[in-house]
């Protein structure tokens, strides 16, 4: 049978509308000075940085198969280097974001040669030791308050900007525009050379392996990646909050499971499920969160009955119910639709 | 002195480490399974061995014969009725589930207990001492290190020299054929799990009569146990017990140097040993 109607394509109508619409969103978002209040711009900016913590999680973990309970660790890091680099070497603090990036891929890759060394569930594990290591270790610079940490000093704050105003717009839309890259990056990577053999390691590593696939450099690749990704997300976390403390850096809670949640929730191993993950986590925060600990209690079920009875999330099950795809990653095969090719196709 | 002094302690508060380690060992073992939600078992454990002492007056070594058969039901039941569902060749199930576990358990502790510190009150016990040449050894610390060492010899002897022992041996080494000789892996997992949450429950009672304890504290107690878990070399019992102690020991002379490094202390030699020896001192099986 001729093949010749047959069209292998990565979009479809859907992502090509997704596309659209994600522009006006970004467009509608980017003009939010105008349209919002600093309260809303506030949970916003928050809301796009666990975004980007979400979609850089779901990188490691739903793709490269590197689950970490530890990235408080690259969160933790990326504030202390925004601090240190704002208050010792005198560095713009947009620039330190940036510095800060570039410190913890350098730093990633000792930890990586190390963790490496243990499997699955261990590595978990392994990643969660490091952050301890850094939050200790972090504890005992004095210079940056030890274990009860520091704020950021006044003149910092106000080199940044002319105001409080231009400074909350600029890190609303330093978290905006990190999310978006985060984002981008994450997809570009995924459709590149290098996300093919992602992918094809996440399916099957031997076989991977058998094709040629050096799986050790692949996930170290990720692994670093990530951790600059990450501490520049925790850099701007602290931008936002002014003061930083080991335990506030390097919350287990608060950078790692709340994520780990959002991803579960949302679809893990889809570039969608992150996103649909993190809408969900603040509509539920933003209505329970004054019931404290049940609510947390509430959030640990979902995400168990989730894992047990749709592993793929929310955002599989959309998926799997209307076959769409909002992010144009994989290949699909379509025809040239004429009626009696169809029936072609059935007969074969 | 001091030194000696230190390293002996240090000893002994291996012994609790190993206690910690046992039980993720065995599970490890048994069926490839890591239970991130180990520590706060642990806290738990230690939790309903503080209100047995309050609601039934005993002494804490007396409330493990309540708290050490209810965390070895609720064991078997937590494995038959959720984590066998999620065991298979796909990594994070067990992972997320044990995980989102551990989140549940804490605030839980939190939303019955309160975050204030606890303690259990072990009366004269606690303040026992042997002396020793200069030193002088805690009872409670040498009693907890004489039932480590016990715990890792029954479970050993268990392993090698009984039907259930080798039942676990069986699922270990092949699921399938061990379904096909007549083993129903589902109970013996079930079987293991309850085996590990009766070693949490000693020692989190353990724990809790040696230090104050408050929900917060179970990653720690989990991260204390992998490390003497990898420092041992994986599937080995008694290599957990020499990881345990080196652990402990690393602690104490951190301490002993600097009293904020204590923690960092044991991480370090941690990380040194995975970077010199990555399959730990005395690997029996490959992870």
């Amino acid at each position: 049978m001729s093949t010749d109607h047959l069209q292998v394509k990565r979009g479809s109508r859907a992502s090509f509308v997704a596309t659209i619409i994600g522009l006006i969103v970004l467009a509608v978002l980017i003009a939010a000075p105008l349209w919002a209040g600093r309260a809303d711009m506030r949970l916003m900016g928050e809301l796009f940085l666990y975004l980007s913590l979400a979609c850089l999680w779901n990188l490691m973990a739903g793709y490269a198969g590197l689950v970490s309970v530890g990235q408080q660790a690259y969160v933790g890091f990326g504030g202390y280097m925004l601090f240190a680099l704002t208050i010792f070497a005198g560095v713009h603090p947009v620039v330190a974001v940036l510095g800060a990036g570039v410190l913890a891929a350098l730093i990633a890759v000792p930890v990586a040669a190390l963790v490496f060394r243990l499997r699955g569930a261990y590595f978990a594990i392994g990643t969660w030791v490091v952050a301890e290591v850094f939050r200790l270790s972090f504890a005992q610079v004095s210079s940056l308050g030890g274990g009860s940490g520091t704020s950021l000093p006044v003149s910092i704050v106000k080199s940044m900007t002319s105001g409080r105003q231009a400074r909350e717009w600029l890190s609303y839309w330093l978290a905006l525009g990190l999310a978006v890259a985060v984002i981008a990056a994450v997809f570009l990577f995924l459709r590149s050379r290098r996300g093919l053999a992602l992918s094809a390691i996440r399916d099957n590593e031997l076989a991977a392996a058998s094709l040629g696939i050096n799986i050790w450099r692949t996930k170290f690749v990720v692994y670093v990646v990530t951790a600059a990704l990450t501490a520049m997300v925790g850099a701007l976390i602290f931008l936002q909050k002014l003061r930083i403390s080991p335990d506030a850096a390097f919350s287990v809670n608060d950078w790692t499971a709340f994520v780990i949640f959002i991803v579960v929730i949302g679809g893990i191993g889809s570039l969608e499920g992150p996103i649909i993950g993190t809408l969900v986590f603040f509509a539920l925060r933003e209505t329970l969160s004054d019931m404290g600990t049940i609510y947390l209690i509430a959030l640990g079920l979902v995400a168990i009955i989730i894992m047990l009875k749709a592993p793929q999330g929310l955002w599989g099950i959309v998926r799997k119910r209307w076959d769409l795809q909002l992010f144009p990653l994989g290949y699909r095969v379509q025809q040239s639709a004429t009626p009696d090719n169809h029936q072609q196709l059935h007969d074969k | 002195m001091n030194w000696i002094n230190a390293i002996v302690q240090g000893i002994l508060l291996g012994g609790l480490y190993a206690l910690f380690a046992a039980g993720l060992s065995l599970i490890f073992g048994v069926m490839r399974l890591v239970n991130i939600a180990h520590g706060d078992l642990i806290v738990l454990a230690a939790y309903l061995g503080l209100s047995t002492t309050i609601m039934l007056g005993v002494h804490p070594l007396l409330a493990m014969l309540v708290v050490i058969p209810l965390m070895a039901l609720g064991g078997y039941v937590l494995q038959r009725g959720v984590l066998n569902h999620t065991l298979g060749d796909d990594l994070l199930p067990p992972l997320l589930v044990t995980f989102g576990l551990s989140v549940i358990i804490q605030n839980a502790l939190l939303e019955g207990y309160t975050a204030d510190p606890q303690k259990m009150s072990a009366g004269a016990l606690e303040t026992a001492s042997l002396p020793l040449g200069d030193l002088s050894i805690g009872v409670l610390p040498l009693l907890t290190f004489a039932i480590a060492v016990l715990v890792i010899g029954g479970l050993h002897w268990m392993f090698y020299h009984t039907a259930l022992g080798r039942a676990f041996r069986a699922v270990s080494d092949n699921q399938d054929i061990a379904q096909l000789m007549g083993l129903n892996r589902r109970h013996i997992f079930g079987l293991a799990m309850a085996l590990s949450l009766a070693i949490t429950a000693v020692a989190g009672i353990l724990l809790g009569v040696r230090t104050n304890f408050d929900p917060s504290i179970g990653g720690a107690r989990l991260i204390f146990g992998f490390e003497a878990v990898i420092i041992g070399g994986l599937g080995n019992l008694w290599g957990t017990l020499v990881g345990g102690v080196i652990l402990g020991v690393a602690q104490t002379i951190g301490a002993q140097i600097n009293p904020g490094w204590q923690l960092l202390a044991g991480h370090i030699t941690f990380l040194f040993i995975l970077a010199v020896r990555p399959r730990g001192l005395f690997p029996r099986m490959t992870g």
